[in-house]
């Protein structure tokens, strides 16, 4: 338990808080900078885990349920870790029109998970967006950050069993041809 | 130089009544003992005006006014109860009960719900909607008060008289839409909170039986939430 | 920085790409990078590179051109224009052949096309024509001389004028005149700080105006937030961009600083005692925080709840100081209204709507992407002609406008001159701009259902209306398209529409309804079918088992 006053320091020695202090150090350690400093903790961590949160709540002096009310508002913050890979599908209406549901479905087939959930042995975490801005390109998938257009039931398929592949270390070669 | 206070005139439900410049429809309304329904609205604490119950039609607007945000005009003419407006004021009423888990039955009517006393005067006796029947817990984990969220209607009276108030800010919203949830620290069991205080001020101003002191029953529970007016004139002027 | 300093700019890289005979355009905007643009163009580097031709030929990164559905785009230049669509990296050499010789005919999409040939630019005049990452180039075609001319020929007063005379409305779906709001921020005293603030949420779903505007040509929406920046008295600018946009985000942050750099964003800007410094501010996944209220509440670092208006952001509003907000495309129109003057925008378009609109045209349409058309074109321009049509020549339905806050235009209105008052007489709204063609294949309670659940995972929960009334219009619109609706569920669904809609603190509550309002007015029978005979024509909605109890039951 930390004291109240005083310069709180890092909850581990793990070099990457020192992106989040970079960050809130930006600007000024002001309360309103709250949600720039969970972006910081999130693009580190690849989600906000409860050190984070309290670290940045005394670093910031913003009250605790507070911090978690902004967390838990937003979605694009996350508090549980994503699985190693994340499949988003885009569910905005030019995608929805265009069948985004049967991607879904196709996931939750195959992989047995919702929207929002993550496999059991954490390797797949399947996500919605609202709107990627790609609605030229609908039903838009964003694999691993990568969006792809035009995605069929099939193309979501190879990919998930792609990634399901046991990872064997491959020669570059091989890697650029299996892509 | 003193500030010029500025009195105004003006009708509501046809009744001529007067008011300082910076005063709202509410607070000029409840003065002359019109009781405009509310529920998120407390004296002494922030206007938020979220439960939408104390919308008033205005002459000459063409849509409905939060009373307890909109400050009086020169000449205005108010309509606090009409067909559309208690109509509004039922089905709102509706939302809330099939929100949570009221159980109202067990409940006497004594006046110590301010929830409960609202739907008997707008006669509200069961809803036409269906019961959301949400999941929610009940949190005994404080030595002296118990949260239950069934019976929360998510006014934030509590969150805004703790931070406003006493300061201390331990309650919050978590989540969003129908998934909002009053939390205290982090998600924390209220006993565990760092920053309670355990005032009871929460208590005190929860309009229904959602934070209750332990070992009243629910008959016996009675709110006082009086003083809050001048907490926040001292807190004022010891700021100065 | 004056103009002098800034003609010398422009003269060196108009003298720096003289030489060139040819130009290859390869779109680096977000949908062609996707289907990835950015190899074609390291591809077309090394094509030219191998034959020895840079220095007759540049290969140049540019924003969005438009028709989306076709990308990965490239345009080459040489005595003549050609577009090319699909392109892919093993294309280079075929099309570096092509340059003053003949086209590559399997790629070739003609620029006579109404897609093409129907527009009027003036956002997008430079969407395709700059590498949106130099600031050279947005300066070679005449960037940031309005500002300059601003700064030092004209008062803020004068500025408000012109912007007046112009008629630009709010392009972000409200349509509230853009001059009016100026001069009552610039009214609006302060003592200390005003602010100016750029809302880049756009989170309507199917909309990607914006998107495109901040990433093809990121400092036009620079300059007209300084220009509105000097106007309305203000120092300090945030533009708050949804997280979603990552590349908008990064093409904005470089903008900034090449602008402050060469002295046309910071302090003492060109010289005069006009300063400003603009911050970029991550949204995070809110809908809602497109709302104006919602938006400062989030830049002030709380959850992103609206605030009752009054009092408005003009007079209360950041920190709660006046504060000016606008949309992307609005200040996307301020440089060419001070360089051309406030009369020739309001030469375009119609009595009550001037200028041009972009328009992100999506759905069951051949041409999908982005156009930008006079105000006053017709649906039918839009839908058919720009649009290209229906795929499969299907019927055409309807087209929503104004995403979850909009309605569906049926086609008795297809002839329609589309400005905000015609939309909001049909029952729609402008909005943001998207615009999406449904054909037979659509069923409207299913869309209904779609907006209403947008809506309610939407919704920030802090009124009672908008929070429990989005949860219970969408179980019964769900009951409904499922077969399982009676008309008690229709009438207490248009009561619950009436009281959301009159009620709601805010704008997304308030037009939650209007997709159910919309589709009620011009598809009623469609619902009724689903209630009356557990059917849905379109094929869209899962019925399920008949229940002999409920259906057509009358009140």
């Amino acid at each position: 338990m930390q004291p109240f006053a005083g310069k709180p320091t890092p909850p581990t020695d793990d070099r990457r808080w020192k992106l989040v202090d970079a960050a809130m150090r930006k600007h000024g350690h002001e309360p309103s900078a709250l949600i720039e400093s969970l972006h910081s903790v999130q693009e580190a961590f690849g989600y906000l885990d409860e050190r984070g949160l309290r670290y940045v709540a005394l670093s910031l002096r913003v009250p605790f349920s507070k911090v978690y009310g902004v967390s838990t508002f937003y979605h694009f913050f996350t508090l549980k870790p994503h699985g190693e890979h994340t499949c988003v599908v885009c569910t905005g209406t030019a995608c929805y029109i265009k069948g985004a549901q049967k991607l879904l479905d196709a996931v939750t087939e195959q992989k047995g998970i919702q929207a929002g959930q993550t496999t059991e042995d954490n390797q797949l975490s399947l996500l919605t967006a609202r709107c990627v801005g790609a609605c030229g390109l609908a039903p838009a998938v964003v694999f691993d950050g990568e969006v792809a257009g035009k995605v069929t039931p099939d193309v979501i398929r190879k990919w998930i069993s792609k990634w399901s592949e046991p990872v064997i270390p491959q020669s570059a070669e091989v890697a650029a041809v299996a892509r | 130089m003193k500030k010029q206070v500025q009195i105004k005139t003006l009708k509501i439900e046809g009744r001529d009544v007067s008011a300082t410049g910076e005063q709202t429809i509410l607070q000029v309304a409840l003065e002359n003992n019109i009781q405009v329904p509310r529920l998120c609205f407390v004296e002494g604490l922030s206007n938020i005006g979220a439960c939408r119950l104390c919308m008033v039609e205005v002459k000459g607007v063409n849509r409905l006014l939060p009373a307890c945000v909109t400050r009086v005009e020169e000449a205005m003419e108010v309509t606090v109860f009409s067909e559309r407006l208690d109509g509004y004021r039922r089905l709102i009423l509706e939302m809330m009960f099939s929100e949570r888990n009221h159980i109202c039955s067990v409940c006497v009517v004594n006046g110590h719900c301010e929830l409960q006393s609202l739907a008997m005067r707008l006669g509200v006796t069961h809803i036409t909607v269906p019961y959301l029947h949400p999941k929610v817990a009940v949190d005994a984990s404080h030595e002296r008060f118990t949260l239950d969220h069934n019976r929360c209607i998510l006014c934030a009276r509590c969150v805004r008289v703790c931070a406003e108030i006493e300061g201390a800010h331990t309650w919050d919203f978590k989540g969003r839409g129908i998934e909002t949830r009053v939390v205290s620290d982090m998600n924390e069991a209220w006993g565990e909170s760092e920053t309670c205080t355990s005032c009871g001020k929460c208590v005190h101003v929860c309009p229904t039986g959602a934070l209750f002191e332990k070992g009243k029953s629910v008959a016996e529970m009675s709110k006082r939430k009086q003083y809050l007016p001048y907490l926040t004139l001292m807190r004022e002027e010891a700021r100065q | 920085m004056n103009l002098d300093e800034l003609h010398e700019i422009a003269e060196q890289q108009r003298e720096s790409d003289a030489p060139f005979e040819h130009a290859v355009h390869v779109c680096v905007a977000a949908s062609c990078l996707s289907s990835r643009s950015d190899q074609v163009k390291n591809a077309l580097e090394v094509e030219v590179k191998s034959r020895g031709l840079e220095h007759k030929c540049k290969v140049k990164g540019v924003g969005c051109m438009g028709l989306c559905a076709a990308g990965p785009l490239v345009e080459t230049r040489s005595a003549k224009r050609t577009m090319y669509q699909s392109v892919t990296p093993e294309d280079a050499p075929a099309i570096v052949s092509s340059l003053g010789a003949q086209p590559v005919e399997s790629l070739m999409l003609s620029l006579d096309m109404p897609f093409f040939a129907g527009q009027r630019k003036i956002v997008l005049e430079n969407s395709g024509e700059i590498d949106p990452d130099r600031i050279e180039d947005y300066i070679a075609v005449g960037g940031y001389e309005p500002l300059i001319t601003a700064l030092t020929a004209m008062s803020p007063h004068q500025v408000i004028e012109e912007v007046k005379k112009s008629g630009l409305r709010g392009r972000g779906g409200a349509g509230y005149p853009t001059g009016l709001k100026w001069s009552t921020v610039q009214k609006a005293s302060s003592d200390d700080s005003k602010y100016v603030i750029c809302n880049a949420d756009e989170g309507d779903p199917g909309a990607f105006m914006d998107r495109s505007v901040l990433e093809s040509d990121p400092h036009r929406v620079l300059e007209g937030m300084a220009i509105a920046a000097y106007a309305v008295g203000a120092s300090k600018g945030y533009i708050y961009v949804r997280a979603e946009y990552p590349l908008a985000v990064k093409r904005l942050k470089d903008a900034i600083r090449q602008a402050e750099k060469l002295g046309l964003l910071g302090s003492d800007i060109c010289d005069t005692t006009f300063s400003l410094r603009i911050e970029i501010r991550l949204g995070a996944g809110a809908f809602v925080c497109g709302e104006e209220t919602a938006l400062i509440a989030s830049i002030e670092g709380n959850r992103g709840q609206p605030r009752p208006r009054p009092p408005y952001p003009a007079q209360y509003g950041l920190w709660g100081k006046p504060t000016l907000i606008n949309n992307v495309e609005t200040y996307a129109n301020i440089a060419p209204i001070i360089r051309n003057g406030g009369d020739w925008f309001a030469g375009i378009g119609t009595e009550k709507s001037k200028g041009t609109k972009v328009f992100a045209l999506a759905g069951r349409v051949r041409n999908t992407g982005l156009i930008e058309v006079p105000m006053g074109i017709t649906l039918r321009e839009i839908v058919f002609s720009l649009g290209g049509g229906i795929p499969e020549d299907r019927k055409f339905k309807a087209v929503q406008t104004g995403g979850p806050s909009g309605g569906c235009v049926p086609d008795r209105y297809l002839d329609m001159a589309v400005d905000y008052e015609s939309l909001a007489q049909v029952g729609s709204i402008m909005g943001s701009g998207g615009m999406i063609v449904m054909d037979e294949s659509s069923c409207m309670v299913d869309v209904a259902k779609f907006f209403m659940d947008f809506c309610r995972t939407e919704s920030c929960g802090k009124c009672v209306p908008c929070r429990v009334g989005t949860v219970h219009m969408h179980e019964l619109l769900s009951k409904i398209s499922e077969g399982a609706g009676s008309w008690a569920d229709l009438e207490l669904l248009e009561r619950l529409c009436d009281m959301v809609k009159g009620s709601s603190l805010c704008g997304l509550g308030q037009s939650a309804p209007n997709p159910v309002a919309s589709t009620l007015k011009y598809f009623r029978h469609e619902y009724e079918q689903h209630i009356r005979e557990q059917v849905c024509d379109a094929g869209v909605c899962t019925i399920s088992q008949p229940d002999e109890e409920m259906s057509g039951v009358e009140l």
